[in-house]
């Protein structure tokens, strides 16, 4: 059987098991784009360290109900569950992440039970938490963060495997929460707040021309409620968090950390790999520690030297006989199954020419999808497997 | 779908007799059937939303769409609003502007354009139409106003996004309508039905205001006739789950569901007996053996032809079975996948798994495939 690491022969391999094994490995984060087998990984990552004997905890943003279920996610709690069925001395939880519940508890454990019921009925602040896009990616490094804290306090895990949203691009993971705290805490938002502190909307006449008129273009846009729910809202929450934009400066260090690992997960697929690529240039323009790429669904043959043409050619041969012929269609399969290799080769060798030293796991993909412990252990096992 | 529908008609060659018909659809009542193709099942629509899970190959799916519904002398705009850049890399040209390009020519004389809609200059293109502040937008971009606009407030952005198409769906020019129909590469399931519904979006920010009547105005199209947002899926687990949701999702929100568009199917290239012995690894070793030396695949004396390493007949058999049996598998939980879409009963496409991947060549043979089984 060829190895599904042949689609990537000349670039270093990722020795999963190594980094799983690493106890200076704190915090494993899975990116890459939609689709590719994000969460999975992550699950399988999670479980495999756990088998080896490490305190694991999975942090998962949107998995596929049979999946959430194999790992006994039956409902969203925010809140890590055991997951019954590890070998040996370690152990696994997992958690499904919920947005609008940990802006709620982020709100909750940082105000006042009065200020607190005052900003979580405020409309801005409900859009804000359940459907701003990047709300998402600020939660899953606020709930990272409070499991991180939980870690070194309680003593409960040595290592969080965290699967990050399905983003727009997988930048945006990165990009998101600054953003986001440079807006809730940045120059623009101060002004538009600075009424509501001094007091009221009267204020606003005696500022300057300019900023009339771009109060008034805003309201225009977005409605003066709505200016006025921001500037509530900014209010009575500048004063408690000690800065969005901190905050998420702290994520951003903590990601650049020594002790957090990359791994980029891609399918062999143009989109997928072109984000990889994007992502890799990005960890290493930002000193973030990559560990390497998990390359998932890499088809494999076991008769390579096989080509797709002369399994055509040979299928229609004999199909030009008068019976039926199982062997054509076996031969049609291994045509088609090669040249699915030869394309993700392809593809596969434009991402490690340009990025010769990022370290490669190909997984071969599957028939089935994962539904259970097992079928995660599997993923696990071929993932770690050496060429 | 009628036999012998033209498109699919390479596919049906190689689909074995006695296999349940696997590209079997529910037909929508139509009286006046072209010869040799179907009539569209979307003629009423000029708005068509393209959504699926990440990594089914929506972009894909919405550039053919455009190209099958431009065959034939017609003006399509496909518009992409998640500043990916996928429509230049699909139709392989350079990144496109805010402006809209002519991007391929269709069969028949139609035309492709394609738009890649950016949330900041449709709010300035929107400020100088309604208010002449164009240069009012410089200064606001310099306070982060226009980023806190098009990026924080909740819901506005997507108005600005939907907002750009349905002005593509109603210009018009001498009392024309400008395009025959705007193609949107949308985003994922998973959002779509929060994405299209501005109106609930901006129900609780915007009351009245420009805000609520640009929403109001885009709803007057989306929750149309006008629109059908089409799911594109994978006969997978996780895309197949997600398309349910979606069309449970759009449902609740009373947003027309198009059609389901099934990409990557693989071609059941064994009958259904065959399949069934595959999948149970009992296969007729010796016959397929015999078979591969009267083809000239393997040597008489038991080798790979034109091998360089010893590679045995055995093991080219055992190996070839092994791909039979996954394939079997595959197919096989790709018909209970398919099953879960027919529940769904929604006019249903497919398009074949291309084991070379998409070209621009490709999209034109998708394109074709589409027409042919009626979506355009």
């Amino acid at each position: 059987m060829t190895p599904p690491s042949g689609i990537a022969p000349r670039s270093p391999h990722l020795d999963i098991d190594a980094l799983l094994d690493d106890r200076s490995v704190k915090v494993i984060v899975c990116c890459g784009s939609g689709g590719v087998g994000k969460t999975t990984t992550a699950a399988a990552l999670g479980l495999r360290a756990a088998d080896r004997g490490r305190d694991v905890v999975v942090l998962t943003i949107d998995p596929a109900r049979r999946l959430a279920q194999s790992l006994g996610l039956t409902e969203l709690d925010n809140d890590p569950r055991p997951v019954a069925g590890v070998s040996g001395t370690g152990s696994l939880s997992a958690m499904m992440l919920d947005m609008k519940r940990t802006f709620d508890e982020f709100v909750e454990s940082n105000a006042d039970p009065e200020r607190a019921a005052a900003i979580l009925a405020n409309p801005f602040y409900l859009s804000l938490s359940s459907s701003f896009a990047g709300t998402q990616e600020y939660m899953a490094m606020e709930k990272l963060g409070q499991l991180r804290a939980r870690a070194a306090a309680e003593r409960t895990w040595d290592l969080i495997v965290v699967d990050t949203p399905p983003s727009r691009s997988a930048l945006d993971f990165l990009d998101a929460p600054r953003r986001l705290g440079s807006f809730l805490d940045g120059r623009f938002i101060r002004i538009l707040a600075a009424p509501a502190k001094a007091g009221g909307r009267a204020y606003l006449k005696v500022l300057s021309a300019g900023f009339g008129m771009f109060t008034s273009v805003l309201s225009k846009v977005i409605g003066g409620q709505v200016l006025v729910d921001v500037q509530t809202f900014v209010a009575s929450v500048d004063t408690l968090f000690g800065g969005f934009r901190q905050r998420a400066d702290d994520t951003f260090a903590m990601l650049q950390a020594a002790d957090t690992a990359f791994v980029v997960v891609a399918a062999p697929e143009r989109d997928a790999l072109r984000e990889a690529s994007y992502f890799v240039d990005r960890l290493e323009a930002d000193s973030m520690p990559l560990a390497g790429l998990v390359l998932n669904r890499v088809q494999t043959t076991s008769v390579p030297d096989l080509d797709a043409a002369t399994a055509t050619s040979a299928a229609t041969r004999l199909e030009g006989g008068s019976r039926t012929s199982v062997t054509a269609a076996l031969l049609r399969i291994h045509a088609d199954r090669v040249a699915t290799l030869d394309r993700q080769k392809r593809l596969a060798e434009r991402f490690t020419a340009a990025h010769r030293d990022v370290r490669v796991a190909a997984v071969p993909s599957l028939a089935g999808d994962v539904v259970d412990l097992d079928g995660l252990r599997e993923v696990g096992a071929s993932m770690a497997r050496h060429p | 779908m009628p036999l012998g529908t033209p498109g699919l008609a390479d596919l049906r060659l190689d689909t074995p007799p006695g296999h349940p018909a696997p590209y079997a659809q529910p037909v929508p009542t139509t009286s006046d059937v072209a010869p040799g193709r179907r009539s569209p099942d979307w003629p009423a629509v000029r708005l068509h939303v393209v959504s699926g899970k990440g990594g089914t190959g929506k972009t894909t799916v919405a550039a053919a769409l455009a190209l099958a519904l431009a065959t034939g002398g017609r003006k399509v705009l496909v518009v992409e609003v998640e500043g990916r850049q996928g429509l230049a890399q699909i139709f392989d040209v350079p990144p496109l502007p805010y402006a809209e390009r002519r991007v391929a020519v269709a069969p028949g004389g139609g035309e492709v354009f394609a738009l890649a809609i950016d949330p900041e200059e449709a709010l300035v293109e929107y400020l100088e139409m309604f208010y002449n502040l164009r240069r009012a937008g410089t200064a606001l971009r310099k306070m982060g106003a226009i980023d806190f606009a098009t990026t924080v407030a909740p819901g506005v952005r997507d108005v600005l996004l939907t907002g750009k198409a349905k002005e593509a769906v109603r210009r018009k020019k001498d009392g024309v309508p400008v395009y025959d129909a705007v193609v949107m590469d949308a985003p994922p399931t998973g959002r779509i039905a929060r994405f299209l519904n501005v109106n609930t979006e901006v129900a609780g920010l915007a009351r009245t205001g420009p805000i609520r009547s640009q929403a109001d105005a885009v709803m007057e199209v989306i929750a149309s006739r006008l629109t059908a947002v089409h799911l594109v899926t994978l006969l997978e687990e996780m895309p197949v789950q997600e398309t349910a949701d979606g069309v449970a999702h759009l449902r609740e929100a009373g947003l027309p569901v198009g059609g389901i568009i099934v990409n990557q199917v693989r071609r059941p290239l064994l009958s259904a007996t065959a399949q069934a012995k595959a999948r149970k690894g009992k296969l007729d070793l010796a016959a397929i053996a015999a078979d591969l030396e009267a083809a000239g695949v393997v040597t008489p004396s038991g080798a790979l032809e034109g091998s360089h390493g010893m590679v045995l007949t055995a093991d080219v058999v055992a190996a070839l079975a092994a791909e039979g049996a996954d394939h079997a598998e595959r197919v096989a939980l790709e018909q209970r996948e398919r099953d879960d879409i027919q529940a769904l009963e929604r006019p249903t496409y497919e398009i074949p798994f291309l084991p070379d991947g998409v070209d621009v060549g490709a999209l034109y043979d998708i394109a074709e495939q589409l027409r042919g089984q009626g979506i355009a």
